[in-house]
Protein backbone atom coordinates (compact mmCIF):
# COMPACT_ATOMS: atom_id res chain seq x y z
CA UNK A 1 0.00 0.00 0.00
CA UNK A 2 1.40 3.38 -0.95
CA UNK A 3 0.66 6.52 0.47
CA UNK A 4 2.10 10.25 -0.58
CA UNK A 5 3.80 11.66 2.19
CA UNK A 6 0.92 14.56 2.53
CA UNK A 7 -1.58 11.74 2.78
CA UNK A 8 -3.28 12.89 6.02
CA UNK A 9 -2.69 9.29 8.02
CA UNK A 10 0.95 10.06 7.42
CA UNK A 11 0.58 13.68 8.34
CA UNK A 12 -0.97 12.24 11.71
CA UNK A 13 2.08 9.68 12.29
CA UNK A 14 3.84 12.82 11.45
CA UNK A 15 2.58 14.51 14.06
CA UNK A 16 2.64 11.96 16.64
CA UNK A 17 6.39 11.31 16.37
CA UNK A 18 6.93 15.06 16.28
CA UNK A 19 4.79 15.13 19.69
CA UNK A 20 7.42 11.95 21.13
CA UNK A 21 10.43 13.40 20.44
CA UNK A 22 10.20 17.69 20.24
CA UNK A 23 10.38 17.68 24.23
CA UNK A 24 13.73 15.38 24.17
CA UNK A 25 15.05 17.43 21.16
CA UNK A 26 13.90 21.08 23.22
CA UNK A 27 16.29 19.91 26.13
CA UNK A 28 19.33 18.67 24.25
CA UNK A 29 19.11 22.11 22.41
CA UNK A 30 19.30 24.16 25.71
CA UNK A 31 22.04 22.08 26.32
CA UNK A 32 23.98 24.26 24.09
CA UNK A 33 22.89 27.70 25.05
CA UNK A 34 25.37 30.13 26.06
CA UNK A 35 22.64 31.84 28.50
CA UNK A 36 20.93 29.39 31.99
CA UNK A 37 17.38 29.40 31.30
CA UNK A 38 15.46 26.86 28.89
CA UNK A 39 13.73 29.21 27.32
CA UNK A 40 16.11 31.79 25.72
CA UNK A 41 18.13 30.70 23.77
CA UNK A 42 21.38 33.09 23.85
CA UNK A 43 24.05 31.78 21.93
CA UNK A 44 25.98 28.49 21.35
CA UNK A 45 28.16 27.44 24.31
CA UNK A 46 29.73 24.21 25.49
CA UNK A 47 29.95 25.63 29.05
CA UNK A 48 27.44 23.51 30.44
CA UNK A 49 28.82 20.40 29.38
CA UNK A 50 32.58 22.01 30.83
CA UNK A 51 30.43 22.47 34.36
CA UNK A 52 29.27 19.04 34.02
CA UNK A 53 32.75 17.44 33.15
CA UNK A 54 34.16 19.92 36.16
CA UNK A 55 31.38 18.50 38.88
CA UNK A 56 32.75 15.48 40.45
CA UNK A 57 30.10 14.88 42.73
CA UNK A 58 27.91 14.24 39.45
CA UNK A 59 30.47 11.98 37.65
CA UNK A 60 30.64 10.01 41.41
CA UNK A 61 26.94 9.46 40.95
CA UNK A 62 26.79 8.35 36.86
CA UNK A 63 29.64 5.67 37.95
CA UNK A 64 27.54 4.47 41.00
CA UNK A 65 24.83 4.41 38.66
CA UNK A 66 26.57 2.59 36.32
CA UNK A 67 27.86 -0.03 39.15
CA UNK A 68 24.50 -0.45 40.50
CA UNK A 69 23.26 -1.18 36.92
CA UNK A 70 26.36 -3.63 35.76
CA UNK A 71 26.21 -5.50 39.16
CA UNK A 72 22.54 -5.91 39.82
CA UNK A 73 22.18 -6.87 35.56
CA UNK A 74 24.67 -9.81 35.85
CA UNK A 75 23.37 -11.01 39.61
CA UNK A 76 19.81 -10.87 38.27
CA UNK A 77 20.77 -13.07 35.39
CA UNK A 78 22.67 -15.43 36.90
CA UNK A 79 19.54 -16.05 39.87
CA UNK A 80 16.92 -15.61 37.09
CA UNK A 81 18.67 -17.73 34.55
CA UNK A 82 18.73 -20.42 37.06
CA UNK A 83 15.28 -20.03 38.06
CA UNK A 84 13.90 -20.33 34.61
CA UNK A 85 15.96 -23.61 34.45
CA UNK A 86 14.22 -24.68 37.39
CA UNK A 87 10.37 -23.96 36.25
CA UNK A 88 11.89 -25.49 33.11
CA UNK A 89 12.24 -28.50 34.89
CA UNK A 90 8.46 -28.46 37.24
CA UNK A 91 6.45 -31.28 35.99
CA UNK A 92 3.21 -30.56 37.76
CA UNK A 93 1.51 -27.81 35.40
CA UNK A 94 -0.33 -25.98 38.81
CA UNK A 95 2.80 -25.91 40.17
CA UNK A 96 4.59 -24.64 36.76
CA UNK A 97 1.62 -21.72 36.74
CA UNK A 98 1.71 -20.87 40.24
CA UNK A 99 5.29 -19.96 40.50
CA UNK A 100 4.96 -18.03 37.02
CA UNK A 101 2.44 -16.14 38.19
CA UNK A 102 4.64 -14.97 41.55
CA UNK A 103 7.43 -14.66 39.18
CA UNK A 104 5.02 -11.36 37.20
CA UNK A 105 4.41 -9.90 40.97
CA UNK A 106 7.20 -7.63 40.81
CA UNK A 107 6.61 -6.71 36.94
CA UNK A 108 3.21 -5.73 37.14
CA UNK A 109 3.30 -4.15 40.99
CA UNK A 110 3.36 -0.59 40.30
CA UNK A 111 6.76 1.03 41.49
CA UNK A 112 5.75 2.67 44.43
CA UNK A 113 4.57 -0.33 46.16
CA UNK A 114 7.57 -2.47 45.67
CA UNK A 115 9.56 0.45 46.91
CA UNK A 116 7.64 1.11 50.05
CA UNK A 117 7.59 -2.98 50.61
CA UNK A 118 11.03 -3.57 50.34
CA UNK A 119 11.58 0.08 52.71
CA UNK A 120 9.39 -2.04 55.05
CA UNK A 121 11.43 -5.05 54.55
CA UNK A 122 15.21 -3.35 54.50
CA UNK A 123 13.81 -1.51 58.13
CA UNK A 124 12.69 -5.04 59.57
CA UNK A 125 15.68 -7.01 58.45
CA UNK A 126 17.99 -4.11 60.40
CA UNK A 127 19.72 -3.39 56.98
CA UNK A 128 21.38 0.32 57.18
CA UNK A 129 20.14 1.79 53.23
CA UNK A 130 22.34 2.97 50.77
CA UNK A 131 24.39 1.13 48.18
CA UNK A 132 23.42 -2.59 49.42
CA UNK A 133 20.00 -1.69 49.65
CA UNK A 134 20.02 -0.18 46.32
CA UNK A 135 21.60 -2.96 44.58
CA UNK A 136 19.89 -5.91 46.38
CA UNK A 137 16.34 -3.96 45.25
CA UNK A 138 17.38 -3.89 41.73
CA UNK A 139 18.48 -6.97 41.63
CA UNK A 140 15.04 -8.48 42.99
CA UNK A 141 13.22 -6.37 40.56
CA UNK A 142 14.98 -7.39 37.24
CA UNK A 143 15.14 -11.14 37.85
CA UNK A 144 11.39 -11.55 36.88
CA UNK A 145 12.39 -10.03 33.22
CA UNK A 146 15.28 -12.38 33.03
CA UNK A 147 13.50 -15.43 33.43
CA UNK A 148 10.62 -14.39 31.16
CA UNK A 149 13.20 -13.83 28.46
CA UNK A 150 15.28 -17.17 28.88
CA UNK A 151 11.78 -19.27 29.40
CA UNK A 152 11.05 -19.34 26.11
CA UNK A 153 14.08 -20.18 24.80
CA UNK A 154 14.53 -23.13 26.89
CA UNK A 155 10.89 -24.01 25.87
CA UNK A 156 11.87 -24.08 22.28
CA UNK A 157 14.89 -26.50 22.61
CA UNK A 158 13.85 -29.78 21.40
CA UNK A 159 14.03 -32.32 24.26
CA UNK A 160 15.80 -34.98 22.29
CA UNK A 161 18.72 -33.19 22.73
CA UNK A 162 19.21 -33.59 26.51
CA UNK A 163 18.17 -37.20 25.84
CA UNK A 164 20.67 -38.08 23.31
CA UNK A 165 23.63 -36.00 25.28
CA UNK A 166 23.02 -38.34 27.79
CA UNK A 167 22.57 -41.04 25.89
CA UNK A 168 26.02 -40.65 24.49
CA UNK A 169 27.50 -40.30 27.94
CA UNK A 170 27.59 -36.65 28.74
CA UNK A 171 27.60 -35.94 32.78
CA UNK A 172 24.22 -33.35 33.65
CA UNK A 173 27.00 -30.56 34.26
CA UNK A 174 28.30 -31.53 30.67
CA UNK A 175 24.54 -31.71 29.18
CA UNK A 176 23.85 -27.85 30.84
CA UNK A 177 27.08 -26.44 29.76
CA UNK A 178 27.73 -27.82 26.72
CA UNK A 179 23.74 -28.17 25.03
CA UNK A 180 21.87 -26.10 27.44
CA UNK A 181 23.82 -22.87 27.85
CA UNK A 182 24.88 -22.70 23.95
CA UNK A 183 20.98 -22.86 22.98
CA UNK A 184 19.34 -20.38 25.84
CA UNK A 185 22.62 -17.48 25.36
CA UNK A 186 20.42 -15.08 22.84
CA UNK A 187 17.56 -15.62 25.96
CA UNK A 188 20.12 -15.10 28.89
CA UNK A 189 21.95 -11.89 26.96
CA UNK A 190 18.61 -10.36 25.99
CA UNK A 191 17.48 -10.63 29.77
CA UNK A 192 21.01 -9.31 31.03
CA UNK A 193 19.87 -6.16 28.67
CA UNK A 194 16.60 -5.56 29.55
CA UNK A 195 17.93 -6.14 33.58
CA UNK A 196 20.12 -3.51 32.47
CA UNK A 197 18.65 -0.98 31.22
CA UNK A 198 15.72 -1.63 34.05
CA UNK A 199 18.15 -0.61 36.56
CA UNK A 200 19.10 2.61 34.74
CA UNK A 201 15.51 3.65 33.97
CA UNK A 202 14.10 3.29 38.00
CA UNK A 203 13.88 6.01 39.89
CA UNK A 204 10.49 5.10 42.36
CA UNK A 205 12.51 1.97 44.16
CA UNK A 206 15.25 3.55 44.21
CA UNK A 207 13.68 6.84 45.54
CA UNK A 208 12.19 5.24 48.38
CA UNK A 209 15.17 2.59 49.49
CA UNK A 210 18.45 4.60 48.83
CA UNK A 211 18.50 6.60 52.26
CA UNK A 212 20.26 9.74 52.45
CA UNK A 213 24.24 9.11 52.00
CA UNK A 214 23.86 7.42 48.57
CA UNK A 215 22.17 8.38 45.25
CA UNK A 216 21.40 7.47 41.43
CA UNK A 217 21.02 9.84 37.91
CA UNK A 218 17.33 9.42 38.72
CA UNK A 219 17.53 10.58 42.11
CA UNK A 220 19.61 13.21 41.73
CA UNK A 221 17.62 14.45 38.33
CA UNK A 222 14.93 14.46 40.51
CA UNK A 223 16.52 16.50 43.36
CA UNK A 224 17.55 19.50 40.80
CA UNK A 225 14.42 19.38 38.56
CA UNK A 226 12.88 20.24 41.84
CA UNK A 227 15.42 23.25 42.15
CA UNK A 228 14.26 24.57 39.10
CA UNK A 229 16.26 24.45 35.50
CA UNK A 230 19.99 24.13 36.22
CA UNK A 231 21.40 23.55 32.15
CA UNK A 232 23.86 20.69 33.40
CA UNK A 233 21.37 18.57 33.68
CA UNK A 234 20.25 19.52 29.82
CA UNK A 235 23.73 18.38 29.21
CA UNK A 236 23.78 15.13 31.68
CA UNK A 237 20.35 13.91 29.39
CA UNK A 238 21.85 14.92 25.63
CA UNK A 239 24.55 12.83 26.73
CA UNK A 240 22.37 10.19 28.40
CA UNK A 241 20.63 10.09 24.77
CA UNK A 242 23.54 9.03 22.86
CA UNK A 243 24.54 6.14 25.35
CA UNK A 244 20.40 4.70 25.38
CA UNK A 245 21.23 4.99 21.16
CA UNK A 246 24.47 3.12 21.92
CA UNK A 247 22.40 0.69 24.26
CA UNK A 248 20.15 0.25 21.86
CA UNK A 249 22.50 -0.24 18.72
CA UNK A 250 24.11 -2.78 21.06
CA UNK A 251 20.63 -4.78 21.24
CA UNK A 252 20.20 -4.70 17.95
CA UNK A 253 23.33 -5.94 17.00
CA UNK A 254 23.08 -9.07 19.58
CA UNK A 255 19.77 -9.37 18.30
CA UNK A 256 20.81 -9.74 14.73
CA UNK A 257 23.92 -11.13 15.45
CA UNK A 258 21.61 -14.03 17.04
CA UNK A 259 19.18 -14.24 13.73
CA UNK A 260 21.87 -14.15 11.38
CA UNK A 261 23.64 -17.69 13.79
CA UNK A 262 20.25 -19.24 13.53
CA UNK A 263 19.51 -18.39 9.81
CA UNK A 264 23.01 -19.89 8.99
CA UNK A 265 22.60 -23.01 11.17
CA UNK A 266 19.37 -23.83 9.97
CA UNK A 267 20.76 -23.29 5.85
CA UNK A 268 23.38 -25.82 7.02
CA UNK A 269 21.05 -27.96 8.68
CA UNK A 270 19.01 -28.07 5.04
CA UNK A 271 22.07 -28.62 2.97
CA UNK A 272 22.84 -31.54 4.78
CA UNK A 273 19.66 -32.84 4.67
CA UNK A 274 19.71 -32.19 0.80
CA UNK A 275 22.43 -34.15 0.19
CA UNK B 1 19.33 -33.50 35.67
CA UNK B 2 16.63 -34.30 38.85
CA UNK B 3 19.58 -34.28 40.97
CA UNK B 4 20.76 -30.75 39.81
CA UNK B 5 17.21 -28.67 39.88
CA UNK B 6 17.46 -28.92 43.83
CA UNK B 7 20.90 -27.06 43.59
CA UNK B 8 20.05 -24.22 40.67
CA UNK B 9 16.26 -23.35 42.34
CA UNK B 10 17.83 -22.62 45.61
CA UNK B 11 18.66 -18.94 44.98
CA UNK B 12 15.63 -17.95 42.62
CA UNK B 13 12.87 -19.65 45.53
CA UNK B 14 15.50 -17.46 47.95
CA UNK B 15 14.06 -14.52 45.80
CA UNK B 16 10.44 -15.91 45.51
CA UNK B 17 10.21 -15.95 49.32
CA UNK B 18 12.46 -12.78 50.54
CA UNK B 19 11.94 -10.50 47.94
CA UNK B 20 8.15 -11.29 46.29
CA UNK B 21 6.15 -12.71 49.56
CA UNK B 22 7.97 -11.59 52.22
CA UNK B 23 7.43 -7.70 51.47
CA UNK B 24 4.06 -8.27 50.25
CA UNK B 25 2.94 -9.98 53.56
CA UNK B 26 5.07 -6.96 55.21
CA UNK B 27 3.18 -4.43 53.59
CA UNK B 28 -0.67 -5.92 55.05
CA UNK B 29 1.43 -6.50 58.06
CA UNK B 30 2.03 -3.03 58.42
CA UNK B 31 -1.03 -1.54 57.84
CA UNK B 32 -2.25 -2.67 60.79
CA UNK B 33 0.15 -0.61 63.12
CA UNK B 34 -0.49 3.19 63.51
CA UNK B 35 2.08 5.87 63.97
CA UNK B 36 2.72 4.40 67.69
CA UNK B 37 3.84 1.50 66.60
CA UNK B 38 0.08 -0.14 68.30
CA UNK B 39 -1.67 -3.05 66.39
CA UNK B 40 -4.97 -1.38 65.47
CA UNK B 41 -7.58 -0.97 62.40
CA UNK B 42 -7.46 2.43 63.00
CA UNK B 43 -5.80 3.50 59.88
CA UNK B 44 -8.50 1.12 57.83
CA UNK B 45 -11.42 3.58 59.94
CA UNK B 46 -9.40 6.52 58.71
CA UNK B 47 -9.47 5.33 54.92
CA UNK B 48 -12.67 4.81 55.14
CA UNK B 49 -14.07 7.11 57.52
CA UNK B 50 -12.91 10.62 56.54
CA UNK B 51 -13.85 11.50 53.26
CA UNK B 52 -10.60 12.63 52.37
CA UNK B 53 -9.34 9.38 51.21
CA UNK B 54 -11.86 8.26 49.28
CA UNK B 55 -12.19 11.30 47.58
CA UNK B 56 -8.52 11.13 47.09
CA UNK B 57 -8.63 7.10 45.78
CA UNK B 58 -11.71 8.55 43.62
CA UNK B 59 -9.47 11.34 41.82
CA UNK B 60 -6.79 8.84 41.64
CA UNK B 61 -8.53 6.42 39.33
CA UNK B 62 -10.21 9.44 37.43
CA UNK B 63 -7.11 10.95 36.43
CA UNK B 64 -6.01 7.51 35.80
CA UNK B 65 -9.05 6.83 33.79
CA UNK B 66 -8.14 10.16 31.69
CA UNK B 67 -5.09 9.70 31.43
CA UNK B 68 -5.42 5.99 29.46
CA UNK B 69 -8.61 7.52 27.87
CA UNK B 70 -6.30 9.79 26.27
CA UNK B 71 -3.41 7.97 25.35
CA UNK B 72 -5.72 4.99 23.95
CA UNK B 73 -7.65 7.29 21.58
CA UNK B 74 -3.94 8.94 20.18
CA UNK B 75 -2.33 5.94 20.28
CA UNK B 76 -4.70 3.34 18.37
CA UNK B 77 -4.67 5.25 15.28
CA UNK B 78 -1.10 5.26 15.05
CA UNK B 79 -0.61 2.09 15.73
CA UNK B 80 -3.72 1.08 12.83
CA UNK B 81 -1.61 3.53 10.32
CA UNK B 82 1.38 2.67 11.42
CA UNK B 83 1.11 -1.34 10.62
CA UNK B 84 0.55 0.09 7.05
CA UNK B 85 3.49 1.93 6.59
CA UNK B 86 6.08 0.05 4.54
CA UNK B 87 9.24 0.36 7.39
CA UNK B 88 7.00 -0.70 10.14
CA UNK B 89 9.71 -2.55 12.17
CA UNK B 90 11.78 0.54 12.08
CA UNK B 91 8.61 2.97 12.29
CA UNK B 92 8.19 1.05 15.76
CA UNK B 93 11.43 1.14 16.93
CA UNK B 94 11.29 5.01 16.41
CA UNK B 95 8.18 5.20 18.86
CA UNK B 96 10.08 2.72 21.75
CA UNK B 97 13.27 4.49 21.30
CA UNK B 98 11.78 7.60 23.70
CA UNK B 99 10.90 5.27 26.43
CA UNK B 100 14.35 4.19 26.70
CA UNK B 101 15.10 8.05 27.74
CA UNK B 102 15.04 8.33 31.55
CA UNK B 103 11.18 9.34 32.40
CA UNK B 104 12.23 12.41 34.87
CA UNK B 105 14.53 13.90 31.96
CA UNK B 106 11.06 13.73 29.97
CA UNK B 107 9.66 15.27 32.75
CA UNK B 108 12.16 17.91 33.39
CA UNK B 109 12.24 19.09 29.35
CA UNK B 110 8.39 19.86 30.50
CA UNK B 111 9.38 22.03 33.04
CA UNK B 112 11.19 24.03 30.42
CA UNK B 113 8.64 23.97 27.99
CA UNK B 114 5.60 24.75 29.96
CA UNK B 115 6.75 27.49 31.79
CA UNK B 116 6.17 30.73 32.36
CA UNK B 117 8.44 32.21 29.12
CA UNK B 118 8.49 28.40 27.19
CA UNK B 119 7.93 26.91 24.09
CA UNK B 120 4.43 26.09 24.70
CA UNK B 121 3.60 29.62 25.94
CA UNK B 122 5.57 30.61 23.06
CA UNK B 123 3.14 28.82 20.89
CA UNK B 124 -0.52 29.82 22.41
CA UNK B 125 0.49 33.48 21.83
CA UNK B 126 1.45 33.00 17.99
CA UNK B 127 -2.21 31.48 17.53
CA UNK B 128 -3.63 34.36 19.66
CA UNK B 129 -5.13 32.87 22.93
CA UNK B 130 -2.20 34.51 25.10
CA UNK B 131 -0.17 33.44 27.55
CA UNK B 132 -1.18 30.94 30.19
CA UNK B 133 -0.23 29.53 33.74
CA UNK B 134 0.42 25.65 32.13
CA UNK B 135 3.49 24.02 34.68
CA UNK B 136 1.88 23.41 37.73
CA UNK B 137 -1.82 22.49 35.99
CA UNK B 138 -3.99 19.37 36.48
CA UNK B 139 -3.90 19.94 32.56
CA UNK B 140 -0.56 19.44 32.18
CA UNK B 141 0.02 16.49 34.52
CA UNK B 142 -2.38 14.76 32.25
CA UNK B 143 -0.68 15.61 29.36
CA UNK B 144 2.96 14.56 30.31
CA UNK B 145 1.66 11.39 32.20
CA UNK B 146 -0.11 10.82 28.42
CA UNK B 147 3.32 11.67 26.90
CA UNK B 148 5.42 9.17 28.70
CA UNK B 149 2.29 6.51 28.31
CA UNK B 150 2.17 6.31 24.28
CA UNK B 151 4.37 3.91 23.80
CA UNK B 152 3.27 1.41 26.01
CA UNK B 153 0.06 1.71 24.45
CA UNK B 154 1.04 1.93 20.81
CA UNK B 155 3.27 -1.02 21.40
CA UNK B 156 0.75 -3.99 22.40
CA UNK B 157 -2.14 -2.56 19.85
CA UNK B 158 0.54 -2.96 17.28
CA UNK B 159 1.08 -6.36 17.90
CA UNK B 160 -2.11 -7.31 17.72
CA UNK B 161 -3.09 -5.17 14.86
CA UNK B 162 0.01 -7.24 12.98
CA UNK B 163 -0.84 -10.60 14.01
CA UNK B 164 -4.50 -9.88 12.41
CA UNK B 165 -5.15 -11.78 9.32
CA UNK B 166 -5.68 -9.37 6.16
CA UNK B 167 -7.45 -11.89 4.12
CA UNK B 168 -10.43 -11.15 7.70
CA UNK B 169 -10.44 -7.35 6.22
CA UNK B 170 -10.63 -8.45 2.68
CA UNK B 171 -13.67 -11.08 3.49
CA UNK B 172 -15.66 -8.27 4.95
CA UNK B 173 -14.93 -5.97 2.22
CA UNK B 174 -15.75 -8.38 -0.30
CA UNK B 175 -18.67 -9.21 1.56
CA UNK B 176 -19.97 -5.26 0.82
CA UNK B 177 -19.18 -3.75 4.40
CA UNK B 178 -18.29 0.05 4.81
CA UNK B 179 -14.77 0.89 5.88
CA UNK B 180 -16.11 1.84 9.09
CA UNK B 181 -18.57 -1.50 9.24
CA UNK B 182 -14.59 -3.21 8.92
CA UNK B 183 -12.90 -1.47 11.41
CA UNK B 184 -16.00 -1.69 14.00
CA UNK B 185 -17.20 -4.87 13.56
CA UNK B 186 -14.22 -6.87 12.48
CA UNK B 187 -10.89 -5.26 13.32
CA UNK B 188 -11.34 -3.51 16.37
CA UNK B 189 -13.15 -6.88 18.21
CA UNK B 190 -10.25 -8.51 16.58
CA UNK B 191 -7.33 -6.52 18.42
CA UNK B 192 -9.09 -6.06 21.82
CA UNK B 193 -6.29 -7.92 23.45
CA UNK B 194 -3.51 -5.34 22.42
CA UNK B 195 -5.68 -3.02 23.57
CA UNK B 196 -6.74 -4.58 26.74
CA UNK B 197 -2.86 -5.31 27.22
CA UNK B 198 -1.94 -1.57 26.67
CA UNK B 199 -4.89 -0.36 29.04
CA UNK B 200 -3.51 -2.46 31.65
CA UNK B 201 0.32 -1.23 30.85
CA UNK B 202 -1.05 2.54 31.37
CA UNK B 203 -3.69 2.30 33.79
CA UNK B 204 -1.77 0.87 36.68
CA UNK B 205 1.98 3.01 36.32
CA UNK B 206 -0.91 6.00 36.26
CA UNK B 207 -2.17 5.28 39.64
CA UNK B 208 1.12 5.60 40.70
CA UNK B 209 3.01 8.11 39.50
CA UNK B 210 4.00 10.52 42.11
CA UNK B 211 7.13 12.36 40.87
CA UNK B 212 4.90 13.82 38.09
CA UNK B 213 2.18 15.14 40.45
CA UNK B 214 5.01 16.58 42.28
CA UNK B 215 7.28 17.99 38.97
CA UNK B 216 4.52 18.78 36.56
CA UNK B 217 1.08 18.79 38.91
CA UNK B 218 2.67 20.95 41.40
CA UNK B 219 0.84 18.85 44.23
CA UNK B 220 -2.43 20.06 42.50
CA UNK B 221 -3.38 16.47 41.83
CA UNK B 222 -2.18 13.67 44.21
CA UNK B 223 -2.40 10.36 43.55
CA UNK B 224 -2.49 7.01 45.07
CA UNK B 225 1.53 6.61 44.84
CA UNK B 226 1.98 10.35 46.06
CA UNK B 227 0.00 9.80 49.23
CA UNK B 228 1.87 6.52 49.56
CA UNK B 229 5.18 8.22 48.62
CA UNK B 230 4.36 10.95 51.48
CA UNK B 231 3.45 8.91 54.28
CA UNK B 232 6.30 6.97 54.08
CA UNK B 233 9.25 9.38 52.93
CA UNK B 234 7.54 12.52 54.74
CA UNK B 235 5.34 12.16 57.55
CA UNK B 236 6.91 8.63 58.10
CA UNK B 237 3.32 7.54 58.52
CA UNK B 238 4.00 3.96 57.23
CA UNK B 239 1.12 2.50 58.92
CA UNK B 240 -1.07 4.63 56.97
CA UNK B 241 0.61 4.43 54.20
CA UNK B 242 0.75 0.63 53.84
CA UNK B 243 -3.13 0.67 54.17
CA UNK B 244 -3.15 2.95 50.92
CA UNK B 245 -0.91 0.95 49.24
CA UNK B 246 -3.01 -2.27 50.08
CA UNK B 247 -5.35 -0.07 48.25
CA UNK B 248 -3.72 0.39 45.58
CA UNK B 249 -2.41 -3.58 45.46
CA UNK B 250 -6.64 -4.48 45.52
CA UNK B 251 -6.98 -2.10 42.33
CA UNK B 252 -4.30 -3.35 40.66
CA UNK B 253 -5.45 -6.87 40.89
CA UNK B 254 -9.40 -5.65 40.18
CA UNK B 255 -7.41 -4.14 36.43
CA UNK B 256 -5.99 -7.29 36.15
CA UNK B 257 -8.90 -9.05 35.80
CA UNK B 258 -10.81 -6.89 34.24
CA UNK B 259 -8.34 -6.89 31.48
CA UNK B 260 -7.92 -10.26 31.70
CA UNK B 261 -4.50 -11.02 30.26
CA UNK B 262 -1.09 -11.00 32.74
CA UNK B 263 1.50 -8.99 31.02
CA UNK B 264 3.13 -5.51 31.44
CA UNK B 265 6.74 -4.63 31.43
CA UNK B 266 7.53 -8.17 28.97
CA UNK B 267 5.20 -6.34 26.31
CA UNK B 268 6.71 -2.84 26.88
CA UNK B 269 10.27 -3.56 24.99
CA UNK B 270 10.55 -5.60 22.57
Amino acid sequence: MKRKWYDWRNVYLWLVFLLLYAPIFYLIFYSFNAGTTMTHFTGFSWQHYAELFADTRMIEIVLDTLLIALLSSLLATIIGTLGALAIYGIKKVWLKNSILSLNNILMVSPDVIIGASFLIFFTFLGLRLGFSSVLLSHIAFSIPIVVLMVLPKLSEMNHSLIDAATDLGATNLQVLTRVVFPFITPGILTGFFMAFTYSLDDFAVTFFVTGNGFETLSVEIYARARQGISLEVNALSALMFLFSLLLIGGYYFIEQYNSSKKERRRNRMEAKLIK
Amino acid sequence: MKKYNAFYSVPYVLWLLLFVIAPLLLIVYQSFFNINGQLTLSNYQTYFGSGTYLRMTFNSIWYAFIITLVTLLISYPTAYWLSQTRHKQLWLLLIILPTWINLLLKAYAFIGIFSQAGAANHFLEFIGLGSQQLLFTKTSFIFVAAYIEIPFMILPIFNAIDELNPSLINASRDLGATNWQTFSKVVFPLTLNGVKAGVQAVFIPSLSLFMLTRLIGGNKVITLGTAIEEHFLVTQNWGMGSTIGVVLIVAMVVIMFATGERRKKGGHRE
